[in-house]
């Protein structure tokens, strides 16, 4: 996720929280901070994030088929429509203080590294590592977040 | 806060999740993967048995216990993997448990597990003491 510019907002917050079912004061009002794991939304200020319908673009979701492809990342590893899948393996976050409303964050990726491993269920797994540093207003670190996502051959699970 | 190694704390942070839910967090996120939000594609086209959370979502709801604890100022890291996959319908248990108090900072471990006791997510949470 790339966000040139993610700003705080209280809206934005406000229903993050409430989608993790989280009904703490502290992250409702014009004064609110952001639960440790908000700048995960920081995808809805990157213009290219790929697992958000584009506007007026094309979507591999269901519509009057049940979809065009295996979803985002699992092409590469899967191929021919067997389902393999991209997910996320790993989230790692380090702070230096709270996310508040009125903040203006801009987002530094740095790949990192990539494995491999022999999965027992799955086949084959891809592991990449992503480090975004998400900077403030007056250029200060304040988020580091390292997650690592993982390429199956195959659908996991039961 | 004195906290002491061994100190055990459990919330139940969702009983029988529901998709909507997933969708709710998919909106916020801004990851609208259809595997989380699309049934039909992810069980005809991806082979799942239904559409599943997004791990940040389990994630996300583990974070509610670390601040429920500890607050949101003085939290330090926060952090683990995703284990396995939370459906519609799971029941989801947070345990945390003081491993170690030093030098001002507090180590959590972090295990969330769904009703039949298997962990979806293995982590940890340092906040200052």
């Amino acid at each position: 996720m790339v966000a040139e510019r993610f700003p705080i907002e209280e809206g934005h917050i406000a229903s993050f929280a409430r989608s993790i079912g989280d009904a703490n004061s502290v992250f409702y009002g014009p004064e609110a901070v952001a639960p440790p794991t908000f700048v995960q939304s920081s995808a809805q200020w990157d213009a290219d994030y790929p697992l958000r319908p584009p506007v007026g673009g094309e979507w591999w979701g269901s519509g009057r088929e049940a979809g065009g492809r295996p979803s985002y990342g699992g092409g590469q590893s899967g191929g021919g429509g067997g389902g393999g899948t991209g997910l996320h393996a790993e989230q790692h976050y380090e702070y230096a203080r709270p996310l508040r409303v009125g903040d203006v964050l801009t987002a530094t990726v740095k790949p990192g590294k990539t494995w491999e491993k022999e999965g027992r269920r799955a086949g084959k797994l891809v592991f990449s590592e992503t480090v975004i540093e998400y900077r403030d207003q007056n250029g200060e670190l304040v988020v580091t977040a390292r997650g690592v996502g993982v390429r199956t051959e195959k659908p996991v699970g039961s | 806060m004195g906290w002491n190694v061994g100190d055990t704390h459990e919330t139940v942070v969702v009983d029988d999740l529901k998709r909507t839910q997933i969708v709710q967090y998919a909106g916020a996120s801004g990851d609208y993967n259809p595997l989380h939000t699309d049934e039909i594609f992810a069980t005809k086209v991806a082979g799942y048995p239904s559409v599943f959370a997004h791990g940040m979502l389990t994630m996300g709801m583990t974070g509610r216990v670390v601040t429920d604890l500890v607050g949101v100022e003085g939290l330090l890291k926060f952090g683990g993997r995703f284990t396995s996959q939370v459906f519609p319908g799971d029941t989801l248990t947070v345990r945390a448990t003081v491993e170690s108090v030093e030098d001002e900072v507090v180590s959590f471990k972090l295990s969330t597990v769904n009703q039949d006791g298997t962990e979806m997510f293995s982590g940890y949470a340092a906040p200052k003491a």
